[in-house]
């Protein structure tokens, strides 16, 4: 089976102003939502104490509240997690300490209803919180510094330029709508957005990698000209590659569990924006910069095998 | 022609079998077991062991096999009813000098064993179990210090009759006002000839003459070293109580202390234990009954109490309390120089030592007692049930002879071993915390929890990877095929690689390799897309199979590095879960680097590498 019998044509970076515009609106948004609804940030980093408790039937999650409420427990924000079965307890850290909370909140629950099953409890301490999401932010920092400097090295600054440019579109996207449906944004929704870094940046560099070989195979042709026969070229393959990483993602997404769900949405928006991202905004970007062919000259070696395999 | 010489497929075959081989032990699953050791954390001795099994026997617990080594005895059980029956019998037999802890001991064949192969280790989130992130309080430690020093000096300074005003503490350091500089200098040179750890400075001000002393950076950094290894330590003991087989107990950085348990359930129990303290006191012996050869029936004389000693019998030993634990700053063991034997050198707090010195003065020739004092788990069996509770136990474990006047530095000598000399020094050690400690993270999962993770894990996996495979048949037809055999191998070098690597196994650690999975087709993809290419553009199929894969190589590298580096920093600055996930993807990359290159081009060269004008099914 083969979608794409020959080659496709489509004059991607004619709509690159258009793209352009659609990115601004897209990061604005975003950044609209980081900054007026904020990251509904998960216990690792705000710290506090989570409780999950499993029941054998669904329970009334307005009983909970009410017992938790006659207990002392104000504040405590109850929700079902997964199933009507389990419920999750979240207390801010000025609630008390996790030891002794945790064991004072199963007790009110079971003195509620005595079939009530600790499953898990998280305590965070409000310095570990602020470090972790210190640390987080410093390796978001690093993992782009890291990058730049590689693609700058193999490629050309303006592409490094590019892909990293692509690459903090797809983070800021990816919290934005974060934030904007109100997901909570934990330790392993970190770690799924690091993985869409390198996974968007390999999408990326795939294009570039094509981009830079047709510069020099292709006598004729402007940049556009050829920046969009490199997309088409390799479009086959980035859409496959989504899709079947997104097969993976979505069997993730749906069996996991809930502990990996947030983790599996992360990447799954990742996937998806950062698709859009090395089309769009990587090349686009390493066009606006002014790409040309003369900054790609390629080592003399390299140049006669190609040159050699033109039949 | 495309042919791989015979090395390459060679290779191949033989990484794919070591990987097999080493990935083999986690279908084996695992077996209910128990772990018996002695107090001392040594394994029982034969006497023992056959004790063992002959109350296993009687019980008719049927035992599918018993291992020995250095510090545990490991029976396994046919079910966890009766791991769980045979826990108590054993617990209830054995009594407290033995600890008896549940175990899940990993069912691999021995002969797998031998060759090194074990299953992955399962972390908390997928095994149940509690995880504690421990802050010790640096600050205090060093206020203790200078506290502590401050103590002593004065003392010294009293017995050297070196009048001064006053001694202020300071963050790291003392600062003592002397009346004139003659008695700062004197002063000067009592103390800097006793405490080489400290930098001492002489000033002036206004009307006093100020002598400051430091801390150094050195000794800073020993005391606070000391006092997270004594906490370690410390915990350690308690862990042992709670019966947990393989705690982890590590340290975290500059103050961070990690405890995980396994397995444990009960975590209200778990937070009891380790948050008990044990209690040492110093007590003196009643000379008149010494040696004692009285039991537990006699009536003891006023003014005495009765204690049983470690290794058997009893001690009468006064009622006064000289001082407790909680002076001890330090006691470390080592030898005596002069007779060779080994000794404990202890160090007290100065009050301690001020008292040490009273008691011990006019008593020189008497005998003082060390009484252990601490809460255990002990099972009881009441009727058909077995119950467990909280006793507190106290017991004498060492009895000395004064030879002097002892302050706050002194030592017991004449023990019979380095061993004995070293595990005095740890129960000396173990009676309290050299530092509050608070606990800043707390995980608990629960067992069913955590079975309930590993099994959506597993079935992620599976369904992820069926999808896969079955698009990529039928898009790339016998090269997706292909490309499925070597994501299957891929998947099988993963496991190996971390069964043989020990690296603990969580669920996110699952994700990455969910994640690779997708991520490893891409390799492939690439290859398969370029071979589309080179066979549009006319080339002939050997051609189009050599440029297809080799024009890919330097994309599919670059691609991989980039996600590489992603991972690495992933691994530096995550914790916990997200160093799991990080390991699992970057292990992915390489591995799938290896199969969907090497791997593929061997098949594809197998079949279509020999014949011309072949078409490709792809």
């Amino acid at each position: 089976m083969d979608f794409f019998k020959r080659e496709t044509r489509i004059n991607f970076m004619a709509y690159r102003l258009h793209a352009a515009i659609f990115t601004a609106l897209l990061v604005a948004a975003a950044l609209a939502f980081l900054v007026f609804r904020g990251l509904n940030l998960g216990l690792d980093f705000t710290g506090g104490t989570l409780v999950e408790v499993g029941y054998p039937q669904a329970v009334d999650l307005a009983e909970v509240r009410e017992t938790l409420d006659a207990g002392g427990f104000d504040g405590a924000v109850v929700q079902t997690f997964g199933t009507a079965r389990d419920i999750l307890i979240r207390l801010g850290p000025d609630a008390g300490e996790g030891d002794a909370l945790s064991n004072a909140v199963l007790a009110a629950l079971q003195a509620a209803n005595p079939e009530a099953e600790l499953r898990r409890v998280e305590f965070v301490g409000p310095q570990i919180g602020e470090e972790l999401a210190e640390k987080g932010g410093l390796a978001l920092l690093y993992a782009l510094g890291g990058i730049l400097i590689y693609v700058a090295f193999r490629f050309e600054y303006r592409f490094a330029i590019g892909a990293v440019s692509a690459v903090l579109h797809d983070v800021i996207v990816t919290i934005g709508i974060f934030a904007g449906i109100g997901l909570q944004f934990d330790l392993t929704v970190l770690a799924a957005l690091l993985a869409v870094i390198g996974y968007s940046l390999n999408d990326t560099i795939v294009v570039f990698d094509r981009i830079r070989e047709n510069f020099i195979r292709m006598r004729k042709g402007t940049a556009v000209e050829v920046t969009d026969r490199s997309i088409n070229q390799m479009l086959p393959r980035t859409l496959v590659t989504s899709l079947t990483t997104l097969l993976v993602l979505i069997a993730l997404f749906t069996l996991g569990g809930e502990l990996i769900r947030g983790f599996a949405l992360a990447l799954i928006i990742g996937v998806l924006v950062g698709t859009y991202s090395s089309i769009f905004v990587a090349s686009s970007a390493a066009l606006a910069l002014g790409v040309s062919k003369e900054d790609l000259i390629p080592p003399p070696k390299e140049g006669e095998d190609l040159e050699e395999e033109r039949p | 022609m495309n042919r791989y010489p015979l090395w390459k497929y060679l290779l191949l075959v033989l990484v794919i079998a070591a990987g097999s081989l080493y990935a083999l032990p986690n279908l084996f699953g695992q077996d209910p077991a128990l772990q018996i050791s002695t107090a001392d954390g040594l394994a029982p001795d034969t006497t023992a062991q056959e004790r063992i099994a002959e109350l296993l026997a009687a019980r008719e617990i049927a035992v599918r096999g018993t291992e020995a080594t250095d510090n545990h005895l490991l029976v396994r059980l046919r079910s966890n009813e009766a791991q769980v029956r045979a826990a108590d019998e054993l617990d209830v037999a054995l009594g407290r000098d033995y600890t008896v802890a549940l175990n899940l001991a990993p069912a691999t064949p021995a002969w797998l064993r031998e060759l090194g192969a074990e299953p992955m280790y399962l972390g908390l989130d997928l095994r149940g179990g509690v995880h504690f992130l421990m802050q010790v309080d640096m600050d205090a430690v060093v206020e203790q210090a200078v506290e502590r020093y401050r103590d002593e000096f004065r003392r010294a300074l009293r017995e050297a009759d070196l009048r001064y005003r006053d001694i202020r503490p300071q963050e790291t350091g003392l600062d003592i006002a002397f009346i004139d500089e003659v008695t700062r200098d004197a002063a000067l040179e009592l103390l800097s000839a006793d405490y080489l750890e400290l930098a001492f400075e002489a000033s002036e001000s206004d009307q006093a003459a100020t002598l400051s002393a430091e801390i150094t950076e050195d000794e800073l950094r020993e005391i606070r070293n000391f006092a997270i290894e004594q906490n370690i330590t410390t915990l350690r003991n308690r862990v042992n109580e709670l019966g947990v087989a393989e705690p982890v107990i590590q340290r975290q950085g500059a103050d961070r202390i990690v405890v995980q348990l396994p397995g444990v359930q009960d975590t209200a129990r778990a937070k009891d234990i380790i948050g008990a303290t044990a209690t040492l006191e110093f007590r003196m012996v009643d000379e008149g009954n010494f040696p004692y050869f009285g039991d537990e029936s006699e009536p003891v004389p006023p003014g005495t109490e009765r204690f049983p000693e470690r290794g058997g019998g009893f001690v009468l030993l006064e009622r006064e309390v000289i001082i407790t634990g909680e002076a001890i700053t330090d006691a470390q063991s080592g030898i005596d120089t002069e007779t060779g034997q080994s000794q404990v050198n202890i160090r007290l707090s100065g009050s301690g030592g001020g008292v040490m010195a009273r008691v011990t003065g006019d008593r020189v020739g008497d005998h003082m007692a060390v009484v252990f004092k601490e809460t255990e788990l002990q099972a009881r069996r009441v009727g058909d049930e077995v119950i467990r509770e909280q006793v507190e136990v106290e017991e004498v474990i060492n009895v000395a002879r004064i030879q002097e006047q002892l302050g706050s530095r002194f030592r017991i000598t004449g023990l019979d071993s380095s061993l004995e000399a070293r595990n005095l020094a740890l129960l000396l050690r173990a009676g309290s915390l050299a530092a509050p400690m608070q606990i800043v993270e707390e995980r608990t999962i629960g067992p069913s929890l955590g079975q309930e993770n590993i099994d959506q894990g597993m079935a992620a996996v599976l369904l992820g990877f069926a999808l896969v495979v079955v698009f990529m048949a039928v898009y790339y037809k016998v090269f997706g095929l292909i490309a499925n055999l070597a994501l299957f191998a891929n998947l099988i070098l993963i496991v190996a690689v971390l069964s043989i690597l020990q690296a603990t196994l969580t669920l996110p650690g699952i994700a990455g390799i969910v994640l690779t999975v997708g991520m490893a087709v891409d390799a492939n993809v690439l290859i398969f897309e370029r071979i589309r290419e080179e066979l549009r553009a006319g080339s002939s199929t050997q051609q189009a199979i050599e440029g297809g894969y080799g024009k890919a190589l330097s994309t599919i590298a670059d691609a991989n590095i980039t996600t590489l580096i992603a991972a690495l920093v992933l691994f530096a600055f995550g914790t916990g879960p997200v160093k799991g996930f990080a390991v699992t993807l970057s292990i992915g990359i390489l591995s799938s680097m290896f199969t969907a290159i090497l791997g593929t081009r061997a098949i594809v060269n197998f079949i279509y590498g020999g014949r011309r004008g072949v078409r490709l099914a792809i």
